[in-house]
């Protein structure tokens, strides 16, 4: 099914005899879910756009990359550096807004921006009875009721199918510089990377992927130049620079966790306090890992089928992202009985029949 | 402003209540006496004011649990307060409530420079939470002008923002965790001292809930480390219309100010006849603060300054040493002492999209002329969010109605050109009856759905935010 729009969505899902599965460009949605197919493309377009306020408003149908093409065209772009996991999950097809905002996607600039609910200014959506409700709205600073643009953004579909998103945006900067050190081991890495992010000098990438520890800087060009250099005296160590097109390429691949795509194993995300990242990755014999946000996340590659999040125990938390065929681990870790409580009461308001992308978020 | 009658049933077991509160807390945390309930009675919204039943001030999380689920067993509404500086009236009492302060949980419970956050008890002041981190060299960054009082209790349940937001974000966007108290008294831990959680964001709507879904008794923030060094320019223009284009053009040179404020004539005029800063007489006057080493600095303001000269100024002038600085943020800073200095005043709160300032400056012009009262506006053009504040007399019958009904009509605007009806200072009881220009009935049913799953009982500040006519089921339930 593929409304046209925001009411025959209404509409149909008024109308649904049992599960929905919401399907925006099916690049980062859960697998196999059950229910029948529904389509976000008929809501598409981008219906507003002023780079004098740094603000969008689009259909939740429009491609991801229909909106970065034309907010290139005025050198401005999502702050939040959205992954493309296709590689990584092997999917196929075209990222839309909506799933963008309903999956909470953030890249690596997260430590400097945050992620998309920190991004998305107000939304549109259709709840599993079939109201349409509008929430936050066009402008920055709004806080007229209750943020339920914080709820959607990262409800993976289950309380609502978001029709509409408003986006903050942000100015491409006029340069950017990575420092890029090779050879350390993963804890000295992560130290040097904390110790970066603790530094008045902005820095808006820090990764360490295959071996090099990488930290980013953008802004205008004198600027960029000076923090460089007052970063590599600060952290001491041997950091060459690369240059803006090859630094872009760099985080591309930290982004979309390049290094695992197409290899054997189950993929983990592990949401930390950075400081234990590197223990946490020492106490799992085999695994792979590849560090950004300082170590605040760790994608993981492993071969074991068992569930990892003992070892993320006290210090964040764990989800399976790509499951080893037959895994029967669960994607989300479980909540604490009274959090967990509450979830399901959201759900049940807002998808009274528990049609929309059931069990997803377990 | 019309409140909902107080339970009888409670106010007549008002002497149970207090003694069953005691039991639970040490004797000087339940607060009875009417000489000093008295002290809670209002909130910064100083028009309206109610003595509440009583008032308690626990000091740990598990007071807190046991204090509510007393008032949960006993029917009795709470209304949690921080510091009691709130703008919307979110945290004014009903006769028949428990004001539950949390004043004296201050506490710094966990610093954290190696992962940048810190811990805190919920009613530690804004500033102080910078204070305790910033001989370290890093800061907290929602700066709200009240932050000397105000307190993170506040500052989560607003979502409150500040100045510098345009850089830093608000209270959502540094907030990492907290500890929430439901009404039955059940202890919840939403987020954590890592960047965001797995499941549905309850944090997320938690922040900005206006003290409607639990009591929030710590919270976990993110710390920043301090920036080398800031310095603002001031420009003046003839018009305001000129201004908002030169504030769109700074925006789309992709230069990001760590805040852009906005004066106008009346605003310009009481300042300067208060604080004496030396301000320009023109139209419109923009504060534009930057911040980095001294270099970077000259880097942006040169590119500000290109930009600003563009649109023929009437004054540019940039701060060349820290007592400069102070002069030009002096009239901003002191806004709404010099205006409270020629009258009572009222401080709105709407946001609009930056591009609709000068109509909407002309609108509020016409109607200040149409209700007779003057108004002077700041604003945080970076963002859209304004500040008009208007004057009037409270001791002249008639003049708050004629103000309120002025504000409503600002508001009304705001919503009217595709903004809001407030950007930080929340609904609370002033703006309660305005959400239906803003919202369907479809939209508030969802937000009130929310407050259904963490207060089934409506036991929770409930008068606030939404209209009493379309809550007035749930709350008798
Ligand atoms: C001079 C002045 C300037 C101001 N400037 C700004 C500004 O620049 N930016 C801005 O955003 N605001 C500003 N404000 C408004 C106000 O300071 C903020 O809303 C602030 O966050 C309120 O904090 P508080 O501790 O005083 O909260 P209170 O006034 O005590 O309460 C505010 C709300 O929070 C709820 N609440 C309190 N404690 C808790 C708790 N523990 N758990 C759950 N809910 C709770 C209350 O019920 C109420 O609804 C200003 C106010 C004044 C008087």
């Amino acid at each position: 099914m593929r409304p046209a729009s925001e009411a025959e969505l209404s509409e149909t899902i008024r109308g649904a005899g049992g599960p929905l599965r919401v399907v925006g460009g099916g690049t980062r949605g859960p697998g196999n879910l059950p229910g029948v197919a529904l389509e976000t493309g008929g809501l598409a377009g981008v219906r507003l756009y002023e780079p004098g306020a740094l603000t969008l408003v689009a259909g939740a149908g429009t491609p991801l990359a229909e909106v970065e093409a034309l907010l290139a065209g005025e050198r401005q772009r999502l702050a939040f550096e959205v992954p493309d996991l296709r590689q990584l999950l092997g999917r196929e097809g075209v990222s839309t807004l909506g799933g963008v905002a309903a999956a909470n996607a953030g890249g690596p600039r997260r430590v400097q921006a945050g992620a998309a609910r920190d991004s998305l200014i107000g939304l549109r959506f259709v709840d599993g009875a079939g109201h349409v409700v509008k929430n936050g709205g066009r402008v920055m600073k709004n806080v007229t009721g209750y943020d339920l643009v914080k709820l959607l953004a990262g409800s993976h579909g289950t309380l609502g199918v978001i029709t509409e998103v408003s986006l903050k945006l942000q100015a491409m900067p006029e340069a950017e510089t990575t420092l890029i050190a090779e050879g350390l081991d993963d804890a000295t890495a992560l130290t040097r990377l904390r110790a970066a992010l603790g530094t008045p000098y902005d820095v808006s990438g820090a990764a360490h992927i295959g071996g090099r520890t990488l930290l980013r800087i953008e802004g205008l060009e004198g600027s960029v130049a000076y923090r460089a250099g007052a970063l590599r005296s600060v952290l001491g160590g041997d950091w060459v620079l690369a240059s803006r097109a090859e630094s872009a390429a760099l985080w591309r691949q930290v982004r979309d966790v390049a290094p695992f795509a197409g290899a054997a194993g189950a993929i983990w995300r592990l949401v930390v306090r950075p400081s234990a990242a590197a223990g946490i990755v020492a106490a799992l014999p085999g695994a792979r890992a590849v560090y950004d946000w300082g170590g605040g996340l760790i994608w993981l590659l492993t071969e074991a089928r068992a569930d990892v999040r003992a070892a993320v125990a006290g210090h964040g938390h764990a989800m399976l992202i790509r499951p080893l065929p037959g895994m029967t681990v669960p994607v989300f870790p479980a909540e604490a009985p009274a959090v967990a409580a509450l979830s399901r009461g959201l759900r049940a308001k807002f998808d009274p029949r528990g049609i929309l992308n059931a069990g997803v978020m377990g | 402003m019309e409140m909902p009658l107080p339970d009888p049933s409670v106010l007549s077991r008002r002497a149970a209540i207090v003694a069953g509160l005691r039991a639970i807390l040490p004797g000087d945390a339940v607060i009875d006496d009417p000489a000093e309930t008295r002290a809670y009675e209002c909130d910064g919204l100083a028009a309206y004011r109610c003595a509440p039943l009583a008032a308690v001030l626990p000091r740990t999380t598990g007071e807190v649990a046991a204090v509510l689920a007393f008032c949960h067993r006993q029917g009795v509404p709470v209304v949690p307060r921080g510091a009691g500086t709130s703008l919307s009236g979110g945290a004014m009492p009903t006769a028949d409530c428990v004001i539950l302060g949390v004043a004296r949980m201050n506490a710094v419970l966990e610093t954290d420079y190696d992962n940048r956050f810190i811990r805190v008890q919920s009613g530690r002041t804004n500033l102080s939470v910078t204070g305790a981190v910033e001989a370290e060299g890093f800061f907290y960054a929602p700066d709200p002008s009240s932050q000397l009082a105000c307190a993170i209790a506040g500052n989560v349940a607003m979502n409150s923002g500040g100045a510098h937001c345009l850089k830093y974000g608000v209270t959502t966007n540094n907030l990492l965790g907290v500890t929430l108290v439901q009404m039955d008294g059940t202890v919840v831990e939403l987020g954590g001292p890592w960047a965001e959680t797995a499941g549905l964001d309850l944090l997320g709507v938690v922040c900005g809930s206006e003290g409607q879904l639990g009591v929030v008794t710590e919270a976990t923030l993110r710390i920043l480390p301090k920036p080398e060094g800031a310095r603002p320019v001031l420009v003046g223009y003839a018009s305001n219309a000129v201004a908002g284009e030169c504030v769109s053009d700074i925006i789309k040179a992709g230069i990001l100010p760590v805040a852009i404020e906005f004066m106008d004539r009346p605003c310009i005029r009481a300042c300067e006849a208060f604080a004496k800063a030396g301000y320009p007489d023109c139209e419109a006057l923009l504060i534009i603060e930057v911040e980095g080493s001294p270099a970077e600095i000259d880097e942006q303001l040169t590119r500000i300054k290109a930009i600003a000269l563009r649109h023929n100024p009437v004054e540019l002038r940039e701060a060349a040493d820290e007592e400069q600085a102070r002069r030009i943020w002096l009239g901003r800073k002191s806004a709404f002492g010099a205006m409270g200095q020629i009258n009572d005043y009222m401080c709105l709160d709407g946001t609009i999209p930056v591009s609709a300032l000068p109509h909407v400056l002309r609108r509020i012009g016409e109607m200040s002329a149409e209700f007779g009262l003057e108004v002077g506006n700041v604003f945080h053009a970076g963002d859209g969010n304004m500040h008009p504040l208007i004057l009037f007399d409270a001791n002249k019958p008639g003049d708050l109605e004629r103000c309120e009904a002025f504000g409503a009509e600002i508001l009304k605007l705001c919503v009217e050109v595709g903004g809001c009806l407030t950007g930080e200072h929340g609904v609370g009881i002033e703006k309660r009856d305005l959400m239906g220009v803003q919202f369907e009935a479809a939209d508030m049913e969802a937000q009130m759905a929310v407050k259904d799953v963490f207060d089934p009982r409506w036991l929770l500040n409930p008068a606030k935010v939404f209209p009493l006519e379309i809550s007035a089921g749930r709350r008798a339930g």
